[in-house]
């Protein structure tokens, strides 16, 4: 489609644009103080853009000349960013961390990353995935250092521009060696160069593969592109970093599951079909022993921290690996699993994080220390605080058991040279439960009762229960989730 | 009775829900709401079994409902001559918990709240009939276990707690796997009773890393239930977490939580691969002896009484394994003998029953000496017998059940466990009864240094044993006795139940095979 037809179908982004602009207007007009008002443009602007979104054509087509797509699959993945945008967004008026900034920056900025993941989730071309992920970044290095006089956020914006520039350095260079190699950036002029060339370009294909795989790999924290994940996410409001560990990262695998799907693999596989990889490039396996990697070690590591910020930081490495776990298997039951667990980890992993916003808030702190006896002293936020645990766990009936039941299902429908990677699954989630309940273990064994209770503020408490519902809610019915999923699995796929 | 399963495993949610709208500090009806939840549910567990078929040896009261359709998950909930007993086992002692936690003062409201969830969780299991259900009841119980060790337990309550956790999570993740094996494999559905029909066909030829599936499920599966009984060398966290948790938990631990394993394995191992059975009863069977030997030598070397309680438990399901392997004794290679077959399986499902009503006696008796002395050390009593003679008469009774003596219903059910294996194990069986001596040997033992002897000065003004104590007690001794004189109700109503699980092993497999 031409570039003015497709403005038609471009109306959530250039709503959004418009909220950017508006929200930066309407900060210069307002005094500090009362910089919460952007906030407001924020959250009303993307409940617009979501309406819009919803009524949008279920057309599937390219827009502005192959650059982008629209399809139900990018629209899954934005109404998903909405969401996490609109909760995080919530949540920042009542961090303390943020009261002594001006707030007007911090909003409209979050208004440019959604801008910038819509784009990651609809990107089919190398260059529109370049800028899509480097807009993306920078607004995270920003907003990750927006602590200006915290000497932690600001390491946590330094780190995070150090890593980003080296790994989207190290895509592009992946980037120009797949373009190189079929003279296009069209994933499908490029999926159709590369099953035409011969097996003397095999070494370059890996090299660029292994790329690009660093830069997608830093996006959704993969072992061994994780190194920036703990301090980025202990440095950065605790906003940003709930914000960081769920809207980029399903982004993120939205251009993974497109870019792998239709460039080194027959897009026949998100046509319903099972597919085999075109290229004798042995990316299954890679991803299958990075997946291990980035779970394992995620685990690992995150059974040793002291502060559960940290820890849930570890935690969503470990996370992004369980994910990755399903990407091997190249059939529409991982892509089908992979949405799924998205979906669920949006609400448990949100919902853990705005705990900790909620006792940081009330405490200062965010080491176990901090919540020896908390499940006494505020048994609401105990006991939602367990539901996250259990079911970041994932045991049942909660929503983060049905994910990985969805993940290790796809696991084994694919065959059994897939089984041990849902048994590595299985057994890490063993392991997780003893960091996790480390958690509960602090919050409600160590502990006297206490005469007076106390109550979260009123908003926190309403967000919570936002997130602690679905999770338990999606735990015994996941049926409109798998629906929606069902429904929104359908890609644009071209057949050159 | 149209729903009378559904209000059998909902009713103590509804209980639990009841109890978190209660104000935290009206205790006493905290405590008779649990008390009137769990005596409504032991009623209609009753009222079950009053109308319940035992001719008819396939499911009954079945329900049926669609859950997750593009899952092909359903709601199925059924009950059969192996999981009536065990239904009425888990609400009398979930009953009889409640009475034995009246003395809770921590957190009254957490504990009876986390009680009602578990004893949902525990139910569940046994009427489950569609697998996916069957696992989400599995996992339920562990989380209200984890808190009920963890918050009301001894002193090593942590460790303990989470102990448990680990050990039962990691069984279940690979039962998980094997789950969803055959749910693969076996065209796509969780139904158990479908899956009974279409699993050994569809395993047959298939092979899991060269490996034949049936053998790789049966593992994992069998993994997965192990430790929950707990079979060698799964036993470990055991004898912690049924010391550490209080003493209502530790009568729910030892007299249901280990017959889910034994369930699970009859329910399922046996019921979806019967060949494997051919293959695996040598290796059941001799489990089987070491948990009885281990567990009877473990007993004799402890001192704190309530572990030497938990190590009998290992000994004693030990007895049920043996006896559920003797079902290979009605194949045709063994000789064709039906009698054996049905008296081991019908000693390991009576076992089951006697283990669950004993052990909930021994542990509810520990838990009233511990209540007066504050410890459990056998050596620190002596001469009791004369300052509590009630309680020790009944703890005689419990004893001498627990090591099997004839006219107890402890007896009946091992000595056909042995007899029905001692056909096809023959060794095993001779070896094992060095078992029912060390059984005698720690009972009689810790029974003379607590009851016999000086008395002990500090315990000269220890108060017998309550009423409220004897209310939990008398029914599980008037059960032992009576069970132990006259079994006949008990084996037949689970005979015919047992005769479709030996069809199905001897004559649906085809052992060759394996």
């Amino acid at each position: 489609m031409t570039n003015l037809q497709s403005l038609d179908l471009f109306w959530p982004e250039l709503i959004i644009t418009g909220v950017i602009l508006t929200a930066l207007i309407v900060d210069l007009c307002i005094e500090k103080s009362k910089s919460d008002v952007v906030g407001w443009v924020l959250v009303i602007g993307l409940l617009i853009t979501a309406i819009a979104i919803w009524n949008q054509d279920k057309t599937t087509t390219t827009l502005f000349t192959d650059m982008i797509v629209l399809d139900p699959f990018a629209t899954f993945f934005k109404l998903l960013i909405i969401l996490s945008t609109l909760l995080v967004a919530v949540v920042s008026w009542q961090n303390n961390e943020l009261d002594e900034y001006r707030k007007g920056e911090y909003f409209t900025l979050l208004g440019i990353l959604v801008l910038g993941l819509f784009l990651m989730a609809s990107s089919i071309d190398l260059i529109m995935v370049y800028i899509s992920i480097e807009v993306v970044s920078i607004m995270s290095f920003i907003l990750a250092g927006y602590l200006k006089l915290d000497t932690r956020s600001n390491e946590a914006g330094l780190k995070y521009v150090v890593y980003g520039a080296f790994s989207s350095g190290i895509m592009l260079f992946g980037l120009s060696i797949l373009f190189g190699l079929t003279g296009s950036t069209n994933y499908f002029i490029i999926q159709k160069s590369l099953a035409g060339l011969d097996g003397s370009a095999s070494a370059a294909l890996i090299m660029a593969l292994l790329m690009i795989l660093a830069g997608f790999g830093y996006k959704i924290s993969a072992v061994p592109f994780h190194f920036w994940t703990p301090d980025v996410y202990e440095g950065a409001p605790t906003t940003i970093t709930a914000y960081l560990s769920v809207a980029p990262k399903a982004a993120g695998f939205a251009i993974i599951i497109r870019f792998f799907h239709q460039v080194f693999a027959d897009g026949g596989a998100l046509a319903d079909a099972e597919s085999l990889s075109m290229t004798d490039v042995p990316w299954p396996e890679i991803i299958g022993i990075l997946a291990v990697a980035t779970m394992t070690l995620g685990n690992l590591v995150a059974i040793q921290q002291e502060s559960i910020k940290r820890m849930l930081a570890y935690s969503s490495v470990a996370h992004a690996g369980y994910m990755m776990l399903a990407l091997p298997v190249l059939s529409i039951q991982t892509v089908y699993a992979i949405m799924v667990y998205l979906v669920m980890y949006l609400f448990m992993n949100l919902g853990a994080f705005f705990v900790v916003i909620t006792v940081k808030n009330k405490t200062g702190g965010e080491t176990f220390d901090d919540y020896r006896g908390l499940g006494w002293e505020m048994p609401f936020i105990g006991v939602v605080m367990t539901l996250f645990m259990l079911s970041l766990t994932g045991l049942p009936p909660t929503a983060g058991f049905i994910g990985k039941f969805y993940i290790f299902s796809a696991l084994i429908s694919g065959g059994s040279q897939y089984y041990w990677l849902a048994i590595v699954g299985g057994i890490n989630s063993v392991i997780s439960l003893y960091y996790y309940f480390h958690v509960v273990k602090v919050m409600f064994l160590d502990g006297e009762r206490k005469e007076t209770l106390v109550q979260p503020p009123e908003v926190m408490s309403g967000v919570l229960l936002a997130t602690a519902i679905p999770v338990i809610l999606f735990g015994i019915y996941w049926n409109p989730v798998v629906n929606w999923v069902q429904n929104s699995l359908i890609f644009y796929v071209q057949t050159m | 009775m149209e729903h009378i399963l559904s209000w059998l495993v909902w009713l103590p949610i509804i209980g639990m829900v009841v109890i978190t709208v209660i104000p935290r500090n009206q205790e006493d009806i905290i405590k008779k709401v649990a008390a009137f939840f769990t005596g409504v549910q032991l009623l209609f567990s009753i009222l079950l079994w009053k109308n319940f078929d035992s001719a008819n040896g396939s499911m009954q009261f079945m329900e049926r409902a669609e859950w997750i359709p593009s899952f092909n998950i359903s709601y199925i909930l059924g009950v059969d001559g192996l999981s009536l007993p065990m239904v009425i086992l888990t609400s009398l002692l979930c009953f009889i918990g409640v009475f034995v936690s009246w003395n809770i003062t921590k957190a009254v409201k957490g504990y009876f709240a986390l009680y009602l969830l578990l004893d949902t969780g525990l139910i569940g299991v046994f009427l489950a009939l569609d697998f996916f259900l069957f696992y989400i009841f599995w996992e339920v119980v562990l989380l209200p276990m984890y808190f009920l060790i963890g918050m009301w337990g001894g002193p090593q309550r942590e460790y303990a707690a989470i102990k448990f956790f680990l050990y039962t999570l990691f069984g279940s993740v690979l039962m998980l796997v094997g789950i969803i094996g055959l749910y693969f494999t076996c065209g796509k559905t969780f139904d158990i009773l479908l899956l009974m029909e279409t699993a050994p066909d569809a395993l047959k030829n298939e092979l899991w890393w060269g490996m034949s599936a049936i053998k790789v499920i049966w593992v994992l599966l069998f993994i997965g239930f192990a430790i929950k009984v707990p079979i060698f060398p799964f036993h470990t966290w055991l004898p912690l977490a049924h010391v550490e948790a209080p003493t209502a938990i530790s009568v729910i631990l030892a007299g249901v939580l280990l017959k889910l394993g034994v369930y699970g394995i009859l329910r399922i191992n046996y019921g979806l691969m019967p060949d494997a059975v051919w293959w695996f009863a040598g290796s059941l069977a001799f489990l089987g002896l070491i948990n009885v030997i281990w567990g009877g030598l473990c007993a004799l070397a402890q001192t704190d009484l309530k572990k030497l309680v938990a190590y009998s438990s290992i000994s004693h399901m030990g007895y049920a394994l043996l006896g559920m392997a003797a079902v290979i004794a009605a194949g045709s290679i063994n000789g064709g003998d039906l009698k054996a077959a049905q008296a081991g399986l019908s000693g390991a499902v009576f076992q089951m029953f006697n283990h669950g009503t004993i052990s909930a006696m021994l542990f509810i008796l520990v838990g009233v000496i511990y209540d007066r002395a504050h410890h459990r050390d056998i050596e620190g009593f002596g001469g009791l017998a004369n300052q509590m003679p009630i309680y020790a008469g009944i703890t005689a009774l419990a004893f001498f059940a627990g090591l099997g003596l004839p006219g107890l219903s402890g007896f009946i059910s091992e000595a056909m466990c042995l007899i029905g294996a001692f056909p096809v194990f023959k060794a095993i069986v001779i070896a094992s009864t060095i078992g029912i001596l060390l059984n005698a040997a720690y009972f009689l033992w810790a029974f003379q240094r607590i009851f016999f002897g000086e008395l002990n000065e500090k315990y000269s003004d220890l108060p017998e044993i309550n009423r409220l104590e004897l209310f939990t007690l008398i029914p599980l001794a008037v059960i032992t006795l009576f069970f132990g004189i006259y079994p006949r109700p008990y084996l037949d109503l689970i005979k015919a139940t047992m005769d479709v699980i030996i069809e199905n092993v001897v004559f649906v497999a085809n052992f060759a095979s394996m």
